[in-house]
C-alpha cells in the first residue's frame, strides 16, 4: 500500500480489515484513513510525536506518553490494528491483552511490581507521594492474593479484569 | 493498626492540601470537565480492589477517543466541497462556470480593485501629507477613505453582506468583539464603520498595508510568540479605549482563525478593560465559497485569489446588544457569556479549547486535574470498608 497516496482502494481496505481481524467495518476504515491523513500533516506515512501531541485532548491524557511509545511510527495498517481494541466488535480477551501491553512496557510478557507502580505514577502524578504509592499498591495486591514480588502474566490480568466485563469502546464517526 | 492510623492522618492532610491547590488550577480558565463528557468514568464505590488499580480502561478510552476524533482539530478542518460535476450534462456546465469565473469575473474584479486602489491612493496620499496640521479633519477623511477601499475589496469578491442590528457608533469605553474566520472579517466590518483593530503583525504586502494605512485608523500590533507581549498589549488596549477621539476598537478574542462552524475559547484581555462589550456575530454561507482562511495551508494572497475566482462571498453580520460585566462575574465568565451569545446568534458550536493550542502544547494543569481526581478517588476508597 503506497504510503503517500491519499486514495484507498477496495483491495487496501480489505487488507487492513483482515489485519485487524474484522473489528472495523469498511466504512469505519475509510473514516480512520481520513483521520490518519488529517493527523499525518507532513504526509510521511506515519504519525510523528509532534503530530500526536498537537491533539490537545490526547496530550492532556495521563497515559499519553506510554501510549505514544506504542503508537510511534506506525503506518496506517498498524494504526488500525492498534485501535482495534477500542472497537465494539473486539473480544474481551483482546481488550485485556491490550491493557496488558500498556503495562508491559518492555514486552517480555511479564508485569512486575515496578511496572504497576509506573502506571500508577502516571495516573496519579504528584497527588500521591512516592512513599505512599508503594504501600497502597502492596496492600491492594496482598488483598487480592498476590505478593509484592509476584510477577503477573496475561492470565492473571484476564482473571482480575475479565470477571465483570470491560467497557472500553470508542465510536468511529462515519460520515 | 498503628500504620493504618497514621495512614488516615496523612490522607486527611493530603486532601486538605489538594483542595487549596484546586483554587490555583481554576483561576486561569473555565472547567474543561464541564464540556468534555466523562460518561466512561462512573463514580466508583466500595473498597479499593486490585481490579480498580489495574483497570485503566476509562483513561485509555479517552485517549482512544482523542486519537479517533477530537473537537479541537475539527475547528480547523476546511471541508472540501463535494464534487458534483461528474455527470454528462453537469460537467460541461461546471466547465462553463469555470470559464465564466476565471475568464470574465476575475478580470472584471481585478479591474474594479485596481480602480479602487487608484482612487484611494490618489486621495489618501495628499490628505495624509497636506493635512498634517488639521488632525481632526485628516482623521475624518482617512476614515472615510479606508471605508471606501474596503468597500472596493468587498465588491471585488462580489460580497453580499447583510447587516443586522444597529450600526456601531464611536463612544468611549466600548469595545467590539467578533468571531474570527479569516482576515476578510476585518474588511467586511470595516466597510461599514472604521474600526481600530488589534492584529498579529504579518509579513509581506499585508504588513506594509498594516504599517501605513491601518496606522491611520489606529491599530495595535501583537506578537503571539512573545511572552511579555500580553502586558504591553493590555496596556495599549486600555489606553486606546480611554481616549475619546480614537476609533472604536475591534477585537477578535479567539486569537486565531476558526472554520466558522465552531468557536474556540475567548481570551479574557478584551473583557477586563472595564468597558462595555458589543458582540458581533459573523456567519458565512458556505454554498458560495468557504471563507475560512487556513493560515497553515495557504498564504493570504492565495486566499484572496481563491475568493476572487469564486461566485460570491455571502455572509450575515449581526450587531448584538452591548454587554456589561455583571457584578461578581470574573472576566473569564464574562468572556464565555459573550461567546455563548455570539455562537447562538451565528448558529455555531462552542468548544472548550484555547485557539493558541494551534501553535503550542496544552498546559500540564489539565493532566494534573485528571491525576488529582483519580488520586482522590483511590485514597478515599482505600478507607471504605
Amino acid at each position: 500500500m503506497g504510503n503517500t497516496s491519499s486514495i484507498l482502494t477496495q483491495y487496501d481496505i480489505e487488507e487492513v480489515q483482515e489485519h485487524c481481524n474484522n473489528t472495523f467495518s469498511q466504512q469505519e476504515i475509510v473514516s480512520l484513513y481520513q483521520r490518519f491523513c488529517q493527523l499525518d500533516r507532513n504526509s510521511g506515512g506515519f504519525i510523528s510525536a509532534d503530530e500526536f501531541l498537537s491533539v490537545p485532548e490526547f496530550a492532556v491524557n495521563p497515559l499519553a506518553q506510554r501510549l505514544f511509545r506504542m503508537i510511534d511510527g506506525l503506518n496506517f495498517k498498524e494504526f488500525v490494528a492498534f485501535l482495534s481494541a477500542f472497537s465494539s466488535r473486539a473480544t474481551l480477551q483482546h481488550k485485556v491483552e491490550y491493557i496488558f501491553k500498556v503495562y508491559d512496557s518492555d514486552g517480555n510478557g511479564k508485569v512486575a511490581f515496578s511496572d504497576l507502580l509506573d502506571v500508577l505514577r502516571d495516573l496519579t502524578g504528584q497527588f500521591i507521594s512516592e512513599q505512599q504509592r508503594e504501600p497502597v499498591l502492596t496492600q491492594v495486591l496482598e488483598e487480592a492474593g498476590y505478593k509484592k514480588d509476584s510477577i503477573l502474566v496475561l492470565s492473571d490480568f484476564m482473571k482480575i479484569l475479565g470477571s465483570n466485563g470491560l467497557k472500553m469502546e470508542v465510536e468511529v464517526p462515519v460520515d | 493498626m498503628a500504620s493504618v492510623a497514621c495512614f488516615t492522618f496523612r490522607r486527611r492532610e493530603l486532601l486538605n492540601k489538594m483542595s487549596s491547590s484546586n483554587l490555583e488550577l481554576d483561576l486561569d480558565r473555565p472547567n474543561i470537565e464541564d464540556y468534555l463528557t466523562t460518561d466512561s468514568i462512573q463514580e466508583p464505590r466500595g473498597k479499593l480492589r486490585l481490579r480498580d488499580l489495574l483497570d485503566i480502561s476509562p483513561t485509555l478510552t479517552e485517549a482512544g477517543g482523542a486519537i479517533v476524533d477530537d473537537s479541537f482539530t475539527r475547528c480547523f478542518k476546511s471541508n472540501p466541497p463535494e464534487p458534483w460535476n461528474w455527470n454528462v450534462y453537469l460537467f460541461p456546465l461546471w466547465c462553463l462556470g469555470v470559464v465564466v469565473r476565471y475568464g470574465i469575473l476575475f478580470p472584471v474584479r481585478v479591474l474594479i480593485l485596481t480602480l479602487g486602489w487608484i482612487i484611494f491612493l490618489s486621495c489618501y496620499i495628499p490628505v495624509h501629507l497636506l493635512l498634517k496640521g488639521h488632525d481632526k479633519l485628516r482623521k475624518k477623511l482617512e476614515r472615510g477613505l479606508v471605508e471606501l477601499i474596503c468597500s472596493f475589496f468587498v465588491a471585488s469578491w462580489t460580497g453580499v453582506v447583510k447587516y443586522h442590528g444597529p450600526r456601531p457608533c464611536a463612544r468611549p469605553k466600548q469595545v467590539f468583539v467578533a468571531n474570527h474566520t479569516s482576515m476578510i472579517d476585518f474588511i467586511i466590518l470595516e466597510q461599514m464603520t472604521a474600526f481600530a483593530v488589534i492584529m498579529q503583525k504579518h509579513p509581506g504586502w499585508v504588513g506594509l498595508l498594516q504599517s501605513t494605512i491601518l496606522e491611520s485608523v489606529g491599530c495595535i500590533w501583537f506578537n503571539r510568540s512573545e511572552a511579555k507581549d500580553r502586558e504591553i498589549v493590555a496596556r495599549k488596549l486600555r489606553e486606546h479605549v480611554e481616549g475619546p477621539d480614537n476609533n472604536p476598537l475591534l477585537i477578535f478574542p479567539e486569537g486565531t482563525c476558526v472554520n466558522n462552524h465552531y468557536t474556540v475559547m475567548f481570551k479574557k484581555g478584551a473583557f477586563e478593560l472595564g468597558s462595555t462589550v458589543c458582540p458581533i456575530a459573523i456567519k458565512y454561507n458556505k454554498i458560495f465559497v468557504d471563507a475560512f482562511w487556513n493560515s497553515k495551508k495557504q498564504s493570504f494572497t492565495t486566499h484572496l485569489l481563491q475568493l476572487m475566482t469564486s461566485w460570491a462571498v455571502v455572509c450575515d453580520v449581526w450587531y448584538l446588544e452591548p454587554q456589561n460585566m455583571k457584578p461578581g462575574e470574573t472576566p473569564i465568565e464574562f468572556a464565555e457569556r459573550v461567546r455563548e451569545i455570539i455562537s447562538a446568534r451565528a448558529g455555531i458550536k462552542m468548544v472548550p479549547w484555547d485557539g493558541f493550542l494551534k501553535y503550542s502544547r496544552p498546559s500540564p494543569k489539565h493532566r494534573e486535574r485528571k491525576q488529582q481526581a483519580f488520586a482522590e478517588s483511590v485514597l478515599r476508597r482505600l478507607e471504605d470498608k
